[in-house]
């Protein structure tokens, strides 16, 4: 090889070599980004309405009444049902396709529940409103089947695949050993699984059910679809039979009325500032429990 | 009753949540499939939509979804490959690459609608690039990353230490070890995840809603400066913004949305079974 071409090499090289390391920073770049494009656009909601008025309980933004509770409320009540039904669920396939489920079953239970992550929400929203919101209606006798129920099912059903695969790898890494020890000491399977499998994974399992809890309260289309998008205070015991509005649907439904520069135009942003803020809180808490997790164990074979 | 006893009906209770699980998931795919297939045909696929969307096709929307979902790939797949590199062949255990870590993590978690609001803020308004399939690949293809750099990452540590060690003893530079055989022995599961990724940027709606998406426009984009309807956004503007669809073109148009995306989901979980199975190591 000449001395020209080898040098020509040794360029490209130190080129891609440079370009794959801006890359890596690219990634926190983007998070700083989108934080500070939020920030931008939102930060001046703060200043144009009073904060008390932004702790209000009323929102009618063409009246001026920009009150946060409402669509707040509407998250927590939402998200909240759908962790009511889906941690449970989660957890349950979770084990039983780790810990029961012979070979055969388990290569067809995975890659069915890895559908229903890649089937678009707004097609689950679609059939929410037209096939499961009527089943509400006329089971519950409500006026109308789009409440925060439906939302919470539907939610629930999407959170299912996240949920499962992360508590699913937890499980799968505790060690063998472990299962040994107790079915040598004289533990049925099933006693096995519960007093000693899943313990050992717990911080795993804890992870998945955040992870899964973060992907509920950003979900937006399905949500604004079948939850009937009423901003109301869910405070009432039958809420979860009423439409409620959530912050995701608001930004999504009400972005494209708004002008440019507006007050609501801001305030639509500071609820993203909200949501940013909060999932990113999640997901932190839930990293920070795998390295956690990651230290401990490297303690335990060292 | 006995501990034997217990555990039979303990492992009955959870193969029925199982099946109560996986069960909906035929019938939500089977019922799309029943109430969609006699609205599609070749004039539902290649025709212009007409009378209010009532009528006709929903071509614009197909071709939409495509440049869309072209678009993304042409910035996140370079991007997202390249960052996976990074990680799994650069990258030392350090606070910068943990911060790396949690920022992929951080990329994952944020909401669809808060990159939509992202890409307004900075494509569309402060770029001026203006409701386009630009803007809109751009803010799908940010959020597209962390499926194909955790993908692709776990491709490239998978290959075998000893490809390295052979390659730069045998006087290979870094470079040209990962690039001509690291690279190719992690392909298959690098596609892989850009399939996914492509996948799930072919399906948002959220994302797009302020970037891109057109309500009605009833002719093809010609350039990435345009806007354009897009097949998620179409389902739900006919599902909620059209008073008396016809069922049939809103099933149709979910079951078409459904085949495109389930299709990329079966190519990449066939071609990952496929090197499982043929790779030698």
């Amino acid at each position: 090889m000449s001395q020209h071409s080898q040098q020509k090499i040794h360029i490209g090289e130190l080129t891609a070599e440079a370009l794959i390391r801006a890359s890596g920073l690219s990634a926190i770049a983007f998070v700083l980004l989108i934080f500070a494009f939020l920030l931008r656009e939102g930060v001046p909601a703060f200043f144009e309405v009073k904060p008390d008025a932004l702790l209000g309980v009323r929102w009618y933004p063409t009246e001026g009444y920009f009150g946060l509770w409402p669509l707040l409320l509407g998250s927590v009540l939402v998200t909240a049902g759908a962790a009511a039904f889906a941690l449970p669920t989660g957890l349950l396939v979770a084990v039983f396709v780790a810990e029961v489920a012979p070979r055969w079953l388990r290569e067809i239970v995975k890659p069915m529940i890895e559908v229903v992550a890649g089937i678009p929400s707004v097609v689950l929203g679609f059939l929410g409103m037209l096939a499961l919101s009527p089943l509400v209606r006329e089971a519950f006798n409500a006026p109308t089947g789009l409440t925060a129920l439906t939302g919470s099912l539907v939610l629930a059903y999407m959170a299912l695949p996240t949920l499962i695969s992360v508590a699913e790898d937890a499980l799968d890494s505790v060690p063998r050993s472990f299962r040994d020890a107790a079915l040598a000491l004289g533990a049925t399977k099933w006693q096995t699984i519960w007093r000693v499998t899943v313990p050992a994974a717990r911080t795993g399992i804890l992870t998945a059910m955040m992870l899964g809890i973060g992907r509920a309260i950003g979900e937006t289309m399905a949500v604004m679809m079948v939850t009937g998008n009423a901003a109301r205070m869910p405070l009432t015991l039958d809420s979860l039979m009423r439409s409620v509005r959530t912050m995701t649907a608001t930004i999504a439904a009400e972005m494209g009325e708004v002008a440019q520069g507006s007050t609501h135009f801001h305030v639509l942003f500071a609820i993203g500032i909200i949501l940013f803020v909060i999932t990113v809180a999640v997901n932190l808490a839930a990293s920070l429990a795998i390295f956690q997790q990651k230290r401990r164990s490297e303690r335990l074979l060292s | 009753m006995s501990r034997e006893m217990v555990q039979r009906f303990g492992f009955a209770f959870l193969t029925l949540v199982t099946a109560a699980v996986v069960l909906p998931i035929i019938l939500v795919v089977g019922y799309v499939v029943v109430q969609g297939a006699p609205g599609l045909s070749w004039e539902f696929l290649s025709q212009m939509p007409r009378g209010g969307m009532r009528e006709g096709g929903i071509l614009p929307a197909i071709v939409g979804t495509l440049w869309l979902t072209g678009g993304t790939a042409v910035f996140a797949v370079p991007l997202g490959v390249a960052m996976a590199i990074y990680l799994a062949e650069y990258a030392s255990d350090n606070t910068f690459t943990r911060l790396v870590r949690l920022a992929i993590i951080n990329l994952s978690g944020i909401p669809s609608v808060v990159y939509g609001l992202f890409g307004l803020g900075m494509f569309v308004l402060f770029l001026r690039f203006g409701s386009s399939i630009l803007a809109g690949a751009l803010t799908l293809a940010i959020m597209t990353l962390p499926v194909i750099i955790s993908t692709s990452e776990e491709a490239l540590r998978a290959v075998p230490q000893a490809f390295r060690t052979v390659s730069i003893s045998l006087g290979g530079t870094k470079w040209q070890t990962i690039y001509r055989i690291i690279l190719p022995q992690a392909l298959p599961g690098i596609l892989t995840g850009i399939i996914l990724g492509l996948e799930r940027a072919a399906g948002e709606t959220a994302p797009i809603l302020f970037t891109v998406a057109a309500f009605f426009l009833p002719r093809l984009p010609r350039s990435v400066f345009d806007q354009t309807m897009a097949l998620p956004y179409h389902l739900f503007v006919i599902s909620t913004q059209v008073p008396g669809m016809p069922v049939k073109i809103q099933y149709g148009t979910a079951l078409v949305l459904l085949i495109f995306v389930l299709s990329m989901n079966l190519i990449a979980a066939g071609l990952r079974s496929y090197y499982r199975r043929r790779r030698q190591w």
